[in-house]
C-alpha cells in the first residue's frame, strides 16, 4: 500500500464520540486488586499493554491491538491553547452582533483574492460593522488563552457560543476550511493506553506515563467542577475551578507555555506532554520519523590495517556471527548453506534463523542444527552469517558529506576492531585515537546492488564537490613514494624482487640486476599511461607510457585532496583500476618505510651554528626596524596608509615587517637545515610544514588574538611588568624563541592566550556549521533531476534549467571540466 | 553536411565546450571530418559526465558547501588587500549571506572607473567626492547666540555657503537659514530655550552636506593595471550616477541592494561570486555549480528568499516536512485550520512513513517484460 495523501483538520465532537470506547469519569486508576478500573484512565477497553492480556474492544492482544480512544465529557468548555491566538484573530474580525465578517460586501472579492495569512487579513477589518453598523470595540489578547473585548473578559461559553454563529460562506473568504466552534473544546479526547503505556517496575509498583498523570489532574479537576455546579457553589469557586481545569488541560497539551508555570511531577520534574513529545530533535518528528533505529548494524572502535584494500573493512568475528544476510535457497547452493546451517549459530560461517516458505521464523540452535539442515529445500530463506565479499555500509558520524557513508566488501578478521584502509581516513574524517563506526548489512538485493554499484569506495574516489580524488595516499604513504622515487635510488636485484613481491605477486619483474625507485613505482603503473604535472616543491612530473621520466612523486600527485595524478587515472581508467593502484601504491610506500626504518628525533631541528646567527641577527633587524617605525608613531611622523588613522597604519606597518621577517628566517631555515626525516615528512606532503619546523627551531613570531597584536589584559598594558602603553614587539606578544628552546614565562602565557581563542574559536564553529548544514539541507532537499535534465524541487517548480549551466556532473569530470584537448590527442597521435 | 552537424552539436554541448573544441581545432590544424570524429567524441564524453535523471543535487550541494564550512574559521574579520579594509569574512559571511540579511555587516564597494578617470589623481579626487560629509565636517567654527537664540556657522569653504544653508533649510523645520557674510545664520520661529538649541545645533551638524550618503570612507588601490577605490558602507545606486565611474565593473557586496537596483538576476550573480570568495579565500575548494544551485535556490522566484524557516525551508509545500524542520507545532496547528494536505512528493515526508523516497533509484519502477508480451 503507498500512502499518497494525509489530511489535516482537527477532531470535532462528534468524530471523537464515534472513536470512543469508553467514557472516563472515574479519577483512580487501579481497584484494591491492581486491576483497571472500569471508567478510569487505564480501562480496559482502551486497548492493552500487559503481555498476557486481550483488548476488551478489539480482542487484540500486546501488538495486535493499536488501543482505542476514550472521551472526557468536560463539564465546561475550555479554550485549545495553540488555537488561542487564531481564535482571537477570528474573533476580531467578526461582528458581535450579526456575526458577519467585518468587510463591506463590495470588497469581499478583493478580500478573498488576497490569500493572506490569517494575521494580515485582520489589520484590513473595518472599524465598524458594514452589515449591521455596530461599533467594533477594542480587543485585547489575554495571554495565554483569554480575550478581553472592551474591559470584558470573556468567558469560553460566551466564544464558542460567537463562533458558532459564523457562517460557512464567511469562512470560506479567509479560507478557514473548519468549523471555528471546534477550537474550543467541549468533550476531550483521551488517547489509549498504548500512546502512554505504564511501566511496573521491579518493586512491583507501577509508575504511570506523563500524559496518564496529566490526565488524572484534568479528571479530577473535571468532576470536582461538576460536583460544585451540582452542588449550587458560589460563582467565584466556580470561576476558579474552571480556570484550574484550563491550566490543566493548557499544560495537557503544551507545557512550555510562556507565562504559564509548567505542570511538574510529584518530584519536581517537569511533565513532558503532548506538545513536548513532538518537538525538538529528540521528539516525534525529528527523533522518531526523520530518523530510524535500525537492525543488522553493528559499531565499535576502528583501527588501521594497511594491508586491506582500501573498499574493505576489517569486521571482527564475533560481530560477523551476529549479523546475517538472508539467502534464497536454490538447487545450486543448497549444498553451501546446509553447510552453514551445521555450523549453527556459534561457529563462522554458520547461520542464525530459517524462514520457511510459510513464512514461520526459526532459530538455529545446537539441538536443531541437524534436522533444520535435513528440512531444507528450495524455497526455504537462510540467514547466514556474513562473510568475506559481502557488501556493507560503513559510516563513520558526523555524516558531513555523502563519503561519510560508503560501501565496503567484507573481511571477517581477529580481534574486536574493526579495520579499514589508511586511504579511506580522508573522507571518514577518522582517525585512531578512539574514533567508532557503524556498520550496515543491506538485507535486500536491491540494496546490495545499489551499495555495490553506487555507494563502493571506488566510486566515491572523485569527490563532488570539487571533482578531484579525496581518496587517497596520506601521511606515511607519502614519506615513503617520496623516498622511494628519489633520484638516484637505486635498488639490486635481490631487494627490488623482495619489495614488489611483498606487495603484488602478479607483476612482471623487469630482467635487470638493478633498477631505480622510479623504476619501481612504474611498475605499477598501466602501460600506456602518460601524465604531465608538477610536484609540491614545483619541480616537474613526467610519465610516459607508464615510465616515470621524471620527478618525486608526493602529496601533489598520490595525496588525498591533492592528487592530480589520480585524478587523470580515475578519468581514463576507471575506479577499479585506480583502487588497485592507490593500494599497491601505499603498501609499496609502507613497506620501503619500514625497510629503510623511519623515525624522527629532536636533533632533526638542530641548525647550525652560522644559521642561528643568521637568524639572530634577522631578528635584531626586525627590532630595530619596529623600534624606528614606533619612534616615527610617537612623533607623529609617521607615513600615514589610506583612510587609516596614525595607530592603524603604525599596526599594519609593524605586521608587513613580522610576515617579511617570518620569510626571511623561513629562507634561512632551508638552507641550514640538514636533510632529516622531519624535513621528509615537511617535503613529501605527509605531516608538518615547514612553518611546523621554523616555530620549533627557531622562533615561533608573532602571537595574534583577535587578529592583531596581543592588546587585552591589564589597564594600557598586558602584564604588570611591560610600562604602561609599551607597543613594543616584547609586550605585545612578539615570541623570538623556538619551541625547542624554551619560551620565556611571558612568552609562553602569549602563546596560551592564542591557543585559548583558537580553542574557544573551534567550538563555536562546530554549532554554527552545523545549523548551517541542516538549514542548507532543509532548504535544498528536495531538489532533483529530472529526465528532462532541469532541476526541479518537490512541487515541481523549476529551479534551474540546465544543472550548473553546462549539465555537467561534478562528481563525473576532472578538475577544470572536460580536457578537449588530450581527447583530440589521443584521436590523432 | 558539416554545416548541418554542427548546428546539431551546437545545441547539444555547452557554448565553453564547443569555444575549446575549436581552439584546439585550430591549433592543431585539423580538417573538417576530423573535426566532426572530435566533436562526436568529445559529445560522448560530455554525456558521460552528465547528471543522472533523479540525482539529489540538492543535498549534494547542501553538503558540498556545509563540509568544507566546518574548516572555515570563526574569526569575524579580515583586512582585504595590502590597504587594509576592514571585511566580514569565513563562516560568518557564509552565514550572512545565506540568511539574506538586510543589512551586511561590513558593507562595502569596489568601484572601477572609467578609463578617462583611471589614474592615481583622478582616482583620489573621486574618492574624496564620493565620502559623505556631514556638516559637521565642513565647519570650521559654530557659534550660539544666546542674546538672539541664533546659531552662526563659518564654513571652512566659505563659498559653499549658499548651498548649506539650503540643506540646513531643508532639512530642519521651523528654522531660517541665511548667508551673512562669511557666516551662516539661523534664525528661530518662535520662542527657544537653550536646550532645545543645543539639541537643533546636534540635529544640524548631522545633515548631509556633499559627497554620496552612506559612505564613509573611501580608500584608493591599485589592482594589475587598474585603479580601484573601495568603500566603507555602500549606495550602489548612487554611484552608478556618477560620470567617473565603470558601470560595468563596479559591485557592491550588498546582496539586498544589488537586487532592488540591478535586478535580481544581478543579486543571483553576486551572491555566487560572493560566497565562491569566501571559500576561496579560507583555500577551500568547492565546484561552482554547488553554488550556482544555492544561489538559484535563493532567487528562484524572483526574490531573495533566505535559507532557514522563514525562506526556503518555510515556503516548502510539505506540512510534515515543515514540521519536521523547525516550529514544529505552529506548523501543524496552520495545517489544521485550512485543512492543508501533505502529498508525499517530497524526501523527508516519504521517509518518515517508510515509503520509498521519489529521487534517487526510488524515482523508477522497474517493469519486467513477460512472455506474453512479445506475442
Amino acid at each position: 500500500m503507498i500512502i499518497d495523501k494525509i489530511v489535516f483538520g482537527i477532531m470535532d465532537s462528534q468524530m471523537i464520540k464515534k472513536l470512543s470506547v469508553a467514557n472516563i469519569t472515574k479519577t483512580d486508576l487501579y481497584d484494591q486488586e491492581g486491576y483497571p478500573i472500569e471508567g478510569g484512565l487505564m480501562d480496559p477497553r482502551l486497548g492493552v499493554v500487559d503481555p498476557g492480556v486481550r483488548c476488551r474492544t478489539c480482542g487484540g492482544s500486546i501488538g495486535d491491538c493499536q488501543g482505542h480512544f476514550g472521551l472526557l465529557q468536560l463539564t465546561r468548555p475550555i479554550i485549545h491553547v495553540h488555537y488561542a491566538k487564531i481564535i482571537f484573530t477570528l474573533l476580531k474580525m467578526f461582528c458581535r452582533d450579526c456575526s458577519r465578517i467585518l468587510v463591506a460586501e463590495k470588497d469581499l472579492e478583493s478580500f478573498k483574492e488576497k490569500g493572506l495569512a490569517l494575521k494580515e487579513l485582520a489589520k484590513s477589518t473595518k472599524k465598524k460593522c458594514p452589515w449591521c453598523t455596530k461599533e467594533v470595540k477594542k480587543w485585547k489578547f489575554v495571554k495565554p488563552s483569554s480575550f478581553q473585548e472592551g474591559a470584558k473578559l470573556l468567558d469560553a461559553t460566551t466564544v464558542r457560543s460567537r463562533l458558532e454563529k459564523i457562517t460557512n460562506d464567511d469562512l470560506e473568504i479567509i479560507n478557514f476550511k473548519i468549523r471555528p466552534e471546534n477550537l474550543i473544546l467541549t468533550i476531550l479526547p483521551v488517547p489509549p493506553v498504548t500512546v502512554r503505556p505504564s511501566i511496573t517496575l521491579q518493586s512491583g509498583e507501577r509508575s504511570e506515563d506523563d500524559l496518564t498523570h496529566k490526565l488524572v489532574d484534568i479528571v479530577r479537576i473535571n468532576e470536582r467542577l461538576k460536583e460544585n455546579i451540582d452542588l449550587g457553589a458560589p460563582e467565584f469557586i466556580i470561576e476558579d475551578l474552571w480556570e484550574l481545569l484550563q491550566y490543566h488541560i493548557s499544560t495537557y497539551f503544551d507545557n512550555d507555555i510562556t507565562g504559564v508555570p509548567p505542570a511538574r511531577h510529584r518530584s519536581g520534574r517537569i511533565l513532558k506532554t503532548i506538545s513536548q513529545r513532538l518537538k525538538t530533535k529528540e521528539g516525534r518528528f525529528r527523533g522518531n520519523l526523520a530518523g530510524k533505529r535500525v537492525n543488522f548494524c553493528a559499531r565499535t572502535v576502528t583501527s588501521p590495517d594497511p594491508k586491506i584494500n582500501i573498499d574493505e573493512v576489517g569486521v571482527p568475528l564475533e560481530i560477523a556471527k551476529e549479523l546475517t544476510i538472508p539467502i534464497n535457497v536454490t538447487e545450486n547452493n543448497i549444498k553451501s548453506i546446509q553447510k552453514n546451517v551445521l555450523n549453527g549459530t556459534n561457529i563462522w560461517p554458520g547461520a542464525n534463523y530459517v524462514i520457511r516458505p510459510d513464512g514461520r521464523r526459526k532459530k538455529i540452535t545446537d539441538m536443531t542444527k541437524e534436522e533444520i539442515a535435513k528440512e531444507l529445500t528450495v524455497g526455504y530463506i537462510v540467514e547466514r552469517h556474513i562473510q568475506n565479499g559481502d557488501v556493507s555500509l560503513f559510516n563513520r558520524q558526523p555524516s558531513l558529506h555523502r563519503m561519510s557513508i560508503m560501501g565496503h566488501r567484507i573481511r571477517i578478521m581477529p580481534n574486536k576492531t574493526m579495520r579499514l584502509n589508511l586511504c579511506v581516513t580522508t573522507p571518514y574524517n577518522a582517525d585512531f585515537d578512539g574514533d567508532e563506526m557503524n556498520l550496515h548489512i543491506p538485507q535486500t538485493l536491491e540494496s546490495q546492488a545499489e551499495t555495490d554499484i553506487l555507494m563502493a569506495v571506488p566510486k566515491n574516489i572523485r569527490s563532488p564537490r570539487f571533482s578531484g580524488p579525496i581518496i587517497g595516499a596520506v601521511r606515511d604513504h607519502l614519506s615513503g613514494i617520496y623516498l622511494i622515487t628519489q633520484d638516484k635510488n637505486n635498488f639490486t636485484r635481490d631487494k627490488f624482487v623482495q619489495l614488489i613481491r611483498s606487495v603484488n605477486t602478479d607483476i612482471e619483474i623487469p630482467n635487470k640486476s638493478s633498477i631505480t625507485g622510479k623504476e619501481i613505482f612504474s611498475l605499477f603503473l598501466p602501460k600506456d599511461f602518460s601524465y604531465e604535472g608538477k610536484s609540491k616543491s614545483g619541480n616537474k612530473v613526467i610519465i610516459e607510457n607508464g615510465k616515470l621520466i621524471e620527478g618525486v612523486i608526493d602529496k601533489a600527485s598520490i595525496g588525498a585532496e591533492n592528487g592530480k595524478l589520480l585524478d587523470k587515472l580515475e578519468k581514463l581508467y576507471g575506479p577499479k583500476i585506480t583502487r588497485d593502484f592507490l593500494f599497491d601504491i601505499t603498501r609499496l610506500a609502507i613497506e620501503y618505510t619500514m625497510w629503510v626504518g623511519f623515525s624522527i628525533s629532536i636533533s632533526d631541528q638542530d641548525i647550525s651554528k652560522e644559521g642561528k646567527e643568521k637568524i639572530k641577527k634577522t631578528i635584531e633587524i626586525l627590532r630595530k626596524e619596529v623600534d624606528d617605525l614606533i619612534e616615527e608613531y610617537e612623533n607623529g611622523k609617521i607615513k600615514l596608509l589610506p583612510g587609516r588613522s596614525m595607530k592603524d597604519s603604525l599596526e599594519v606597518m609593524i605586521k608587513r615587517k613580522l610576515n617579511k621577517t617570518l620569510d626571511d628566517v623561513e629562507n634561512i631555515m632551508t638552507k641550514s637545515l640538514p636533510e632529516s626525516n622531519t624535513l621528509t615528512m615537511a617535503k613529501s606532503g605527509a605531516r608538518g610544514d615547514l612553518i611546523n619546523i621554523v616555530q620549533t627551531a627557531a622562533m615561533v613570531g608573532q602571537e595574534m588574538a583577535m587578529s592583531g597584536r596581543m592588546e587585552r589584559g591589564y589597564h594600557q598594558r598586558i602584564f604588570p611588568h611591560f610600562k604602561k602603553n609599551d607597543i613594543s614587539l616584547e609586550s605585545r606578544g612578539f615570541v623570538a624563541h623556538g619551541f625547542k628552546d624554551g619560551l620565556t614565562p611571558f612568552e609562553f602565557f602569549f602563546d596560551a592566550m592564542n591557543s585559548r581563542e583558537s580553542l574557544m574559536d573551534k567550538s563555536l564553529k562546530t554549532r554554527h556549521s552545523g545549523y548551517m548544514e541542516r538549514r542548507l539541507v532543509g532548504a535544498m532537499q528536495d531538489m532533483k533531476v529530472e529526465y528532462d535534465g532541469t532541476i526541479r524541487d518537490a512541487i515541481n517548480r523549476i529551479v534551474q534549467f540546465t544543472p550548473g549551466e553546462d549539465g555537467l556532473d561534478p562528481s563525473r569530470i576532472e578538475r577544470g571540466g572536460i580536457n578537449v584537448k588530450r581527447i583530440a590527442d589521443k584521436l590523432f597521435k | 553536411m558539416s554545416k548541418e552537424l554542427q548546428i546539431n552539436y551546437s545545441n547539444e554541448l555547452p557554448k565553453k565546450l564547443l569555444d575549446e573544441v575549436n581552439e584546439v581545432v585550430k591549433s592543431k590544424k585539423l580538417n573538417a571530418s576530423q573535426k566532426m570524429k572530435l566533436l562526436e567524441e568529445v559529445k560522448k564524453t560530455y554525456l558521460n559526465s552528465n547528471y543522472n535523471p533523479g540525482d539529489v543535487i540538492g543535498i549534494l550541494a547542501a553538503q558540498s558547501i556545509s563540509e568544507p564550512a566546518t574548516q572555515m574559521t570563526m574569526r569575524t574579520y579580515h583586512f582585504a588587500g595590502t590597504a587594509g579594509l576592514k571585511v566580514t569574512y569565513g563562516l560568518p559571511r557564509l552565514i550572512e549571506i545565506f540568511d539574506a540579511k538586510k543589512n551586511p555587516e561590513t558593507p562595502t564597494m569596489t568601484i572601477l572607473l572609467k578609463s578617462s578617470h583611471n589614474s592615481a589623481e583622478g582616482a583620489k579626487k573621486f574618492a574624496e567626492n564620493i565620502v559623505e560629509k556631514k556638516i559637521e565636517n565642513a565647519v570650521d567654527k559654530v557659534f550660539i547666540n544666546l542674546n538672539d537664540s541664533s546659531i552662526d556657522i563659518e564654513l571652512i569653504d566659505k563659498k559653499k555657503n549658499n548651498k548649506a544653508a539650503q540643506l540646513i533649510n531643508e532639512g530642519i523645520k521651523d528654522i531660517e537659514a541665511k548667508t551673512k557674510g562669511n557666516k551662516i545664520s539661523i534664525i528661530f520661529k518662535g520662542e527657544i530655550n537653550i536646550k532645545e538649541l543645543t539639541k537643533i545645533k546636534e540635529k544640524i551638524m548631522l545633515i548631509h552636506f556633499e559627497g554620496i550618503p552612506n559612505v564613509i570612507n573611501a580608500i584608493v588601490r591599485k589592482e594589475n593595471d587598474d585603479w580601484v577605490v573601495n568603500t566603507v558602507g555602500t549606495n550602489l545606486g548612487s554611484i552608478l550616477e556618477r560620470d567617473e565611474v565603470n558601470i560595468q565593473k563596479t559591485v557592491t557586496n550588498d546582496i539586498q541592494e544589488t537586487a532592488n537596483i540591478l535586478g535580481i538576476e544581478a543579486a543571483r550573480n553576486l551572491i555566487i561570486s560572493e560566497t565562491m570568495k569566501t571559500m576561496q579565500e579560507q583555500g577551500l575548494e568547492v565546484d561552482i555549480r554547488h553554488i550556482m544551485l544555492l544561489s538559484d535556490t535563493i532567487t528562484f522566484d524572483g526574490g531573495i528568499m533566505s535559507i532557514g524557516r522563514y525562506g526556503v525551508a518555510g515556503a516548502k509545500s510539505s506540512v510534515l516536512s515543515k514540521a519536521a524542520f523547525e516550529e514544529t507545532i505552529k506548523h501543524l496547528v496552520k495545517a489544521s485550520i485550512h485543512k492543508e494536505s501533505d502529498n508525499f512528493q517530497g524526501i523527508f515526508e516519504n521517509v518518515m512513513i517508510g515509503q520509498v523516497i521519489p529521487s534517487g533509484t526510488g524515482m523508477f519502477d522497474l517493469i519486467a517484460k513477460s512472455e506474453d508480451d512479445d506475442e
